[in-house]
């Protein structure tokens, strides 16, 4: 999608304002519930981001997958805790991680704006045009033919990642 | 375009890491993890949709256009599976965790044994 007018222009830089505001609180609200929903926001906001950029499918997955799955994964683990209210309180070494963290992004955001990208050009040849049509079924195509082991090995890790879940909060009776 | 991304992208994934280095609730520290994978996972689609792909850059890499803009896009779908099984895990551990323990902050967890 080009981003050609200003009303795109907006929803972008909305939409970006949300995402880093939301996570920004993620890592400073005391309440660790309030964190957990401001978590949902941020998702939202970063399948929004990828629904602008040619990326439906992954916009679509991000929705069911973290604004669904992840996010009552996250509150139920919330909820069978304790210290709820004002347990998100900070260790000794915050004043180290916010000066590595400031650090890090300096040394990012200098070498983006550096670097010396291959940009495709802003009129898409005809055969990368094609492909951003139509991306859901292009990466099907590409998860079942060039990548189907990875494919396979996902599901795997899946299956392996639900049963070792399972067996780890299964009550034992025995002890 | 793709700096503008490419800037938001790095700016979740240092609130990511200055989350998992400074939190104490340990819930908060894996909600962390969660916002740095989905930083990588901006970074990728930005590159599907904004760069070149390197497979086509050399001569003779073919006309199979299509099998290579999309690459970053495939390494994210993947990026997302190994997030949602590693927080499938890391919250039953968690759980178990406190039920055995009674806490859940990572100062009284720095020894797995009992």
């Amino acid at each position: 999608m080009a981003f050609d007018n200003l009303f795109s222009e907006i929803v972008f830089w909305a939409l970006a304002v949300v995402t880093i505001g939301s996570a920004a609180l993620v890592v400073h609200l005391r309440s660790i519930f309030r964190a957990a929903l401001m978590l949902v926001v941020s998702f939202l906001g970063i399948a929004g981001i990828f629904a602008m950029v040619n990326a439906e499918f992954l916009a679509v997955v991000q929705v069911l997958v973290y604004g669904g799955g992840i996010a009552v994964l996250v509150i139920f683990a919330v909820m069978m805790t304790r210290d709820v209210d004002t347990g998100n309180r900070s260790t000794a070494v915050q004043p180290v991680a916010l000066m590595m963290g400031i650090a890090l992004f300096g040394a990012l955001a200098y070498s983006i704006v550096q670097a010396e990208w291959a940009l495709l050009p802003d009129s898409l040849p005809g055969p990368i045009a094609t492909v951003f049509v139509e991306t859901p079924t292009q990466l099907g195509r590409l998860l079942l033919s060039d990548y189907v082991l990875a494919f396979e090995v996902a599901g795997v890790l899946l299956l392996a990642a639900v049963i070792g879940a399972l067996s780890l909060v299964r009550e034992r009776h025995d002890a | 375009m793709l700096e503008r991304l490419l800037i938001i992208s790095a700016i979740l994934f240092c609130i990511g890491l200055y989350g998992v280095l400074s939190r104490r609730h340990i819930i908060a520290v894996i909600m962390s993890v969660e916002i740095m994978f989905n930083a990588v996972n901006v970074a990728l689609v930005a590159f599907s949709r904004y760069t070149v792909p390197a497979s086509l850059r050399f001569p003779g890499a073919g006309t199979d256009v299509e099998r290579f803009v999309l690459e970053g896009q495939t390494l994210a779908v993947f990026v997302i599976v190994v997030a949602a099984a590693e927080v499938a895990l890391g919250l039953a551990l968690i759980i178990a965790l406190a039920r055995r323990r009674d806490t859940i902050h990572i100062s009284d967890l720095s020894t797995l044994r009992r």
